[in-house]
């Protein structure tokens, strides 16, 4: 999509393994834009390579996986930098400095033998240069932006006295102490409840709107992306599969994995008459992809060249990319 | 459905010591189910909801008496599960069954589908070898897999189909009574909704009768006739699941219902945002357990536990229920809630307190 000030560019970036059991192209040919101070969704199902895509934007992946190809560019005091080309010790100003992320499981992404303030000053003190006491003022500014209460005591408390959603609040402050240009949530709050999750999205929306940064959350949600996104990519099979403002995703699905995706999901307050839509069998292993089309195969309106030609992403409608030999003939009624 | 009552739940309790100190003396108890009560008819689907630690869990896993109860009673077609032994313990054992969260852990990795499903036959003394074969190909048809799949194992199949095995694990004993407990959470989107299905066609076919335990307000919507609401170990309401969702009277099941994410990027709403967390099971707050959180708590709930009260067969636990309480703010409640009169409210509190 054209996107008139982007802060990161992934141009058909392709992340493999070699694996023992051959080439697992967890990311193949991806193309996405994430514009400054906005949201870009990426939503798909386990194994779709959602999270390998975050994972190479920061560079985090490792051995038998690399970046096979491709470029991330960044825009960065007028200059584009392919993040792909950076060396390690470049890498690591910008990982945790000027890219953050936060994970799915905060209990497993906070070391349980630290205080979480000690480590929220960790990540202060090697990206500013600033001393311990200003260090621990900061964490202690970015614990109560996160609306941890009482701050200044709870700063030297271990993980294990946090619950899970002010585990995942004592994330979000750490990734942002360094005032970062894009934040990586991914699936930051499948492991909370309802309630909390709530909490973690609005603070997240009201976090963007004072730092202004960028926002690249991954989810399997369509509800969060609808909640959070600008922008949303559908991700099948490690390809993007559509690509489109969220609005025009959510009234105007083109992708037939997309619409099934809406129909499979029961409605809070429709008719319960209505039978839930399916998708046949099972998202294919990244080792043997079906030939043509990959979704072709869960496809119920699949027709003789899918089996046979793998369709290219086009433009559909305005602005409104999908990966389908029919998109917008189909009559999904 | 029928209006034969199959399962009566009555002041139903399960406290689990907490043991602190050199001679692990019982210092305190969590209370996970404090004095829960229910019935479900046969072939009715009673949704549970709630989020993680209000005890729903351990109220199904008590029903069907994995673990002992502390207080109340479990009466399963007029008998006491609690009570029960020998043969009449059997019996409720191949009547009741479970399938948990998890297709992960919750099969045996050693064995194959073919000894999972045909285990429960075996423990039960139930037919010659051939015919338990017979029967495990047939339940595994019936939940949707292929029968030449008898020999493999759990490892070699998707999430999905683990979840049809343990499925049909349940169903080979012919049970007249199953607890979902999650069945479908640990699955991807495109998966739930097969399992969504296939367990409405079983409920349709054998004429079963569920307890289905989910944290997702949506599935428990589609599939459930009535819904009860916990948290921190009571039901805090319940009702028909039409009732409950257009006219929510709990804060609390408001507060869920403003929580999920709307699917309308044009609509995203003002939410009620619950502040703090849920309090610890082991001391509940005074009162009304909800109120430290609750934004309509009033003086009346931090003292006085609330009774259960039932309007049209509509139960709620809250002091808050009134007009001018509830129902200001900005916040985005289903339109055609109403709220019941004063002289309703007045008459519950007169029936509950007989």
């Amino acid at each position: 999509m054209a996107v008139s000030d982007p802060l990161i560019t992934i141009d058909r970036l392709k992340t493999h393994f070699f694996t023992d059991d051959g080439v697992v192209k967890a990311v193949d040919d991806v193309s996405l834009t994430i514009p400054k101070g906005k949201t870009l969704g990426l939503v798909g199902e386990s194994g779709c390579g959602k999270s390998v895509t975050a994972l190479s934007v920061i560079r985090l992946i490792s051995p038998p996986g690399k970046i096979a190809g491709g470029r991330i560019l960044m825009q960065s005091n007028g200059k584009a930098v392919d993040l792909a080309e950076l060396s390690e010790s470049e890498m690591r100003k910008i990982r945790g400095g000027k890219i953050s992320m936060i994970f799915q499981e905060p209990m497993t992404s906070l070391n349980p033998v630290f205080t979480v303030g000690a480590q929220i000053m960790e990540a202060i003190q090697l990206h500013q240069d600033v001393n311990r006491a200003e260090a621990r003022r900061r964490a202690i500014e970015m614990l109560d932006k996160v609306r941890i209460p009482v701050p200044e005591q709870r700063i030297d408390e271990y993980p294990h006295q946090f619950s899970g959603g002010m585990r995942q609040r004592a994330m979000i402050a750490m990734a942002l102490s360094c005032n970062p240009q894009l934040l990586i949530a991914d699936e930051p709050t499948t492991a909370l409840d309802v309630t909390t999750q709530a909490q973690i999205l609005e603070l997240l929306r009201g976090l963007q709107a004072d730092f202004g940064m960028s926002i690249l959350i991954i989810t399997h949600d369509l509800g969060i992306v609808a909640e959070m996104a600008d922008d949303v990519a559908v991700m099948y099979a490690s390809k993007v599969v559509e690509y489109a403002p969220v609005q025009e995703l959510f009234e105007h699905p083109l992708h037939p994995y997309t619409h099934l995706l809406f129909k499979s999901r029961p409605e809070l307050g429709k008719a319960k008459t209505e039978k839930l839509r399916t998708i046949q069998g099972m998202v294919p292993s990244p080792l043997r992809f079906p030939p043509g089309c990959k979704f072709h195969p869960r496809c119920p309106y699949q027709q003789e060249i899918c089996r046979r030609e793998e369709p290219e992403l086009r433009e559909v409608r305005p602005g409104h990319w999908a990966r389908c030999h029919f998109a917008g003939e189909l009559n999904y009624d | 459905m029928t209006d034969r009552v199959l399962l009566n739940v009555v002041h139903l309790k399960k406290y689990f010591p907490v043991r602190k100190g050199l001679l692990s003396r019982v210092v305190a108890h969590v209370q996970a189910v404090d004095d829960i009560s229910f019935q479900i008819r046969q072939g009715e689907t009673l949704g549970l909801v709630g989020e993680s630690g209000c005890g729903k869990t351990t109220a199904g896993r008590t029903i069907v008496r994995l673990l002992e109860p502390t207080g109340g009673r479990v009466e399963f077609d007029g008998k006491d599960v609690a009570a029960a032994q020998g043969a009449e313990l059997r019996r409720l054992r191949r009547d009741m069954q479970i399938v948990f969260q998890d297709p992960f852990s919750s099969l045996n990795p050693r064995m194959t589908i073919k000894s999972i499903v045909e285990e429960g036959l075996m423990v039960h003394g139930l037919g010659s070898r051939n015919e338990r074969l017979d029967k495990v190909r047939e339940t595994l048809e019936q939940v949707g897999l292929d029968p030449s799949y008898i020999n493999r194992y759990p490892h070699e199949f998707s999430g999905g189909q683990r979840q049809r095995v343990s499925v049909a694990r349940a169903l080979a004993l012919g049970p007249k009574f199953m607890v979902l407990d999650e069945p479908i959470s640990a699955l991807d989107v495109s998966i739930q909704s097969q399992i969504i299905n296939l367990l409405v066609d079983l409920r349709e076919k054998f004429g079963l009768t569920y307890l289905f335990i989910s944290h997702d307000l949506s599935v428990v919507e589609y599939i459930s006739d009535r819904v009860a609401v916990m948290y921190l170990g009571e039901i805090v309401e319940m009702a028909r699941s039409e009732s409950l969702y257009a006219n929510p009277l709990h804060p609390y099941t408001q507060v869920l219902l403003s929580s999920i994410p709307t699917m309308d990027p044009a609509r995203r709403r003002r939410r009620i945002v619950l502040q703090g967390d849920v309090p610890s099971p082991i001391h509940p707050p005074s009162g009304c357990r909800f109120h430290p959180r609750c934004p309509w708590a009033k003086e009346v709930c931090r003292q006085q536990a609330p009774k259960l009260l039932e309007i049209d067969g509509h139960q709620f636990r809250c002091h808050a229920v009134e007009k001018e309480q509830m129902g200001s703010g900005d916040y985005e409640l289903p339109k055609q809630r109403t709220l019941p009169s004063e002289a309703q409210l007045e008459e519950a509190e007169l029936a509950a307190t007989k």
